[in-house]
């Protein structure tokens, strides 16, 4: 996801004079190729992401389109009060890029894994939240960010769902996207782990159990008609995230369809459940020990239809 | 600088502490100490530092001010009000209810850049604006004005490694250098010193003047950058409330609201020593 959003934006520098790219000392041999055709449009600010987001306010509030990029939590917690009084309350246009999203960097241990961020930045005032599962959401988003105006958050995970794409399909923001249909269940996911999802549905498809899958890519603003026409039309919901279950996709959907008024059947919220992710492990490893696989999300399934798990291994 | 041009300067400082004196004593939330400290530098900026112009206060060709230490936006309410950004009387709404008039300054009023108010925080925006100013080739400068207690967080200290590696000469940090933070002194609290030597070391040009001397100041910020191809920090020696010999250098009128017979005594100090307006 990173390759692709990092390729949408060097495509677009040149017609977008206006773009830059702060880079918290990351990116290494990935912009290269930005940086050698836009030098005037990249800063690697250094290993300061409180005065990267604080720079990208000011560059912003001077009309520039600014992306802060980094990994995790490092341009989101790190300057969550930048990101907060300087960025979000002027409505500045900056968008805050965080590659590793999840548990994308598994075995780097807890420090890389961004697994709060889609709960803290959806909290922010007139902050979007864009999650891409696949990599054309991926590229989209990050066209569609480019030409928006004020602060969003784009949450990019190494690893991606099959493409998902449906012939002379459009992107549309704030959109939740109908990738298998089906009326036993709903499965909701958001980030690369919907191909989790994707894979759970397929093989329950296999067993005679139809789940619908919805790919959210904006997290925020929340789509709330599809998800409601999900609550109605299939047999209930479980949400999918590398992230904890508290105030992220799950929550938000939780919040979305209390005010609407409109209760699924059953309701699962996978992810992480008031734990760190302090075991050592692959992006795939931990999906498996923190229950957010797809044999995870099948048991999720057949316990709630009251079916016996016949799950492969 | 003529004397007509420093008695200027000195009236205009007079009616800052007047107002934000009337302003903390009619709304509360009272910053006054950190307000009067730099009441002398705000009036030399509005007064022939910055080129502004109320009418039109977002002119891209105008300067930017950017008041890090928000605290004091009774200070920067009452420069921008006397120039005309907004008129005087709403000054009598701040700290209110439903008032556009924050104890920490606001960018809901014209003339404000950036709100500010948690610490730390100004010197990149500032530097951010610098930056964009100086890849645009833009005539323009970015001034920040600084506390001394906010250089206890790392931020400024990230924005200030930033500027002088990226060559920010159209950038200006001021600090007002009261050497009386929140509920102590600085010296007390987290030892600055050698404050200049820090700035120096980090690659700014510094210079260091008498915070409450119009002239001195004036003088300072004639010709800028001090030093061609880096920023500038002007370090400006100042006493925390300024102007009513009660509050300065005092820890407790950082927080404490003037009223009653402490706000009339200290009017009446202002009113005897400096020129200002009759009360509102």
């Amino acid at each position: 996801m990173r390759d692709a959003f990092v390729k949408v934006l060097t495509e677009l520098a040149s017609s977008h004079a206006e773009i830059m790219l702060l880079t918290g000392d990351l990116g290494f041999g990935v912009l290269n190729e930005f940086a050698a055709r836009f030098p005037r449009q990249l800063v690697n600010v250094g290993v300061a992401e409180q005065n990267m987001a604080g720079l990208a306010a000011g560059l912003a509030l001077e009309g520039r389109t600014v992306f802060t990029y980094s990994i995790g939590n490092f341009p989101t917690l790190r300057c969550l009060e930048q990101i907060r009084n300087d960025i979000c309350y002027h409505e500045a246009n900056v968008k805050v890029v965080s590659v590793g999203g999840g548990m994308s960097y598994g075995p780097v241990g807890m420090s890389h894994h961004a697994t709060e961020d889609l709960a803290i930045l959806r909290s922010l005032a007139g902050m979007e939240v864009y999650a891409p599962t696949d990599l054309w959401e991926a590229a989209e988003a990050t066209r569609h960010l480019v030409k928006s105006r004020g602060p969003a958050y784009l949450r990019l995970d190494k690893s991606a769902a099959p493409p998902t794409k449906q012939e002379g399909e459009r992107f549309q923001p704030g959109r939740i996207r109908v990738v298998r249909e089906g009326v036993d269940a709903t499965l909701v996911a958001t980030g690369g782990i919907a191909g989790e999802a994707i894979k759970a549905a397929d093989a329950l498809a296999g067993q005679g159990i139809f789940c619908r899958v919805l790919s959210v890519c904006t997290v925020k603003p929340l789509d709330t008609e599809t998800l409601k026409r999900a609550a109605t039309e299939t047999g209930g919901i479980v949400s999918i995230e590398e992230h904890t279950v508290e105030g992220g996709l799950g929550g938000a959907i939780a919040e979305s369809l209390m005010e609407a008024g409109v209760a699924p059947e059953f309701f699962v919220r996978l992810g992480l459940r008031n734990t760190f992710s302090s075991v050592v492990g692959s992006q795939r490893y931990l999906r498996g020990v923190y229950q957010m696989d797809a044999p995870a999300i099948m048991k999720a399934v057949l316990k709630k239809l009251g079916m016996k798990a016949e799950v492969p291994a | 600088m003529s004397a007509a041009a420093v008695n200027s300067t000195r009236a205009l400082a007079g009616r800052i502490r007047g107002h934000a004196l009337r302003m903390t004593s009619l709304g509360g939330g009272s910053h006054i100490g950190a307000v009067f400290s730099c009441a002398d530098l705000l009036a030399a900026l509005y007064d022939g530092i910055l080129r502004v112009d109320p009418a039109k206060p977002r002119d891209p060709a105008r300067d930017r001010l950017v008041l890090s230490k928000g605290h004091a936006g009774a200070g920067l309410y009452a420069a921008l009000a006397d120039r005309g950004f907004f008129p005087v009387e709403q000054l009598w709404t701040h700290y209110q209810d439903g008032s556009d008039l924050s104890g920490h300054v606001s960018h809901a009023l014209p003339g404000v850049e950036v709100s500010t108010g948690a610490l730390g925080h100004g010197l990149s925006i500032a530097a951010g604006m610098a930056l964009a100013g100086k890849l645009d080739g833009a005539g323009h400068r970015v001034f920040c004005l600084l506390s001394d207690g906010e250089c206890d967080e790392g931020s400024t200290w990230e924005a200030a490694l930033f500027a002088p590696h990226h060559g920010l000469s159209n950038l200006e940090a001021i600090v007002d250098y009261n050497r009386i933070q929140g509920i102590a002194p600085v010296a007390e609290v987290l030892e600055l010193e050698p404050f200049a030597d820090k700035w120096r070391a980090f690659g700014w040009s510094v210079r260091e003047v008498d915070g409450h001397d119009h002239a001195a100041i004036h003088a300072s910020c004639r010709a800028l950058p001090f030093e061609a191809g880096k920023p500038s920090c002007l370090i400006a020696h100042t006493t925390k409330g300024k102007g009513v010999s009660f509050m300065e250098n005092t820890v407790l009128w950082h927080y404490r609201t003037p009223r009653g017979a402490e706000f009339d005594a200290a009017l009446e100090e202002l009113e005897a020593s400096e020129n200002l307006e009759a009360r509102p």
